[in-house]
């Protein structure tokens, strides 16, 4: 047993305690929590998860909805671990608790966004009650649906079986195995997906007027060349490199201020 | 015994519902961002659950691409953002209307 495994299944005996005593320590085959430790961890999974929604949701400072957010990226960790998603258990702490909320106070917190939300005000009058509305309708609904049906269609074990005959999973290696061979194509494509999206971060971040020494030749030339079409007056100090940059300079300035 | 699926599925519901609720009622876009991961999450926990239920990896597989799209969305998204407040110090969701000609 690895420390790794032992983080993954630390939350689980913490939950189970008071509960029912772990009985599958000493056997690597036992998946199966004592009885009703489960339950445990479900609840509490569940607790977490509707706790930090209804803050992300209710609550008007976005720092404090991110932190919320953070409750139930947690409690969905905890909901994996409790379906012997071992791998992707870590996976959404590191990932999304650990990259993707701190993406977002960093933001929050270069833009000073949490300054003021002003949720009080409602430029559409009809907007709340109707998106309260929406929501009570489709939770009704899919209750409605659950109550005629079956939850699942289709064959089983399409792209692998999750366990064998013999144990449990091994997760990670199961896992790796088929993202590698029945899901290679997609895989490759999210590697595509994440380069594009780097490039568009950057080209998005960027300031979208360039320093003169970030161009070309070409485009300072052409750049000096409208500066001193536009005013005549300027260029009468003489075309010598130091004041090349000068004009293109206040010029910038001007169109990011205005 | 295990817990059984419907409960992980109404769990994922009731999350669903809320993320879609909070997307509609806020009006920060970063909140709204927010609220689009929720129901990201939830349908990451239906994945999970019909994986465990149908035994079957394509559910777990299925969320770890979830995983990379979400990233690679809040990326972008918030890159949008952060463009759309330094033009605007004050940007919500009803002021993108001054995107028209």
């Amino acid at each position: 047993m690895s420390a790794g495994t032992w983080a993954l299944t630390g939350p689980r005996l913490v939950a189970a305690v008071g509960v029912l005593a772990y009985n599958g320590a000493h056997n690597p085959h036992a998946e199966h929590l004592a009885l009703g430790a489960d339950w445990a961890v479900y609840l509490v999974g569940a607790g977490l998860i509707l706790a930090g929604a209804l803050g992300v949701i209710l609550l008007r400072n976005p720092v404090h909805c991110a932190l919320f957010l953070v409750i139930t990226l947690f409690g969905v960790a905890l909901e994996f671990v409790d379906e012997s998603a071992d791998f992707l258990a870590a996976v959404q702490i590191i990932v999304y608790a650990g990259a993707i909320v701190i993406l977002f106070l960093f933001v929050i917190m270069f833009l000073g966004v949490d300054r003021k939300d002003r949720i009080a005000e409602e430029p559409l009058p009809a907007q709340r009650p109707l998106a309260f509305a929406l929501g009570l309708a489709v939770l009704i609904l899919v209750l409605v649906l659950a109550g005629f049906g079956t939850w699942s269609t289709g064959a089983h074990s399409l792209s692998g079986a999750l366990r064998s005959v013999h144990g449990p999973a091994d997760d990670v290696g199961r896992l790796g195995q088929t993202i590698y061979t029945r899901f290679l194509l997609p895989f490759e494509m999210t590697s595509a997906l994440l380069v594009i999206s780097i490039v568009a971060a950057v080209v998005l971040a960027r300031s979208r007027h360039r320093v003169a020494g970030e161009m070309s030749e070409a485009e300072q030339a052409a750049l000096r060349d409208a500066d001193r079409a536009r005013s005549p007056q300027r260029a009468d100090g003489g075309p010598g490199t130091p004041t090349s940059g000068a004009p293109g300079g206040g010029r910038q300035d001007a169109e990011v201020e205005g | 015994m295990r817990v059984p699926a419907d409960w992980y599925l109404i769990l994922a519901l009731i999350l669903f519902v809320l993320g879609g609720t909070g997307l509609l009622v806020r009006r920060n876009v970063l909140v709204m961002f927010m609220c689009v991961e929720l129901m990201l999450n939830a349908v990451d926990l239906t994945f999970v659950t019909f994986a465990r239920t149908l035994n079957d990896l394509g559910g777990q597989a299925a969320v770890f691409f979830v995983l990379v799209v979400a990233a690679a969305e809040v990326v972008v998204g918030l890159g949008i953002i952060v463009a759309i407040f330094r033009r605007r110090a004050d940007a919500t969701a009803d002021d993108v209307h001054i995107l028209k000609g």
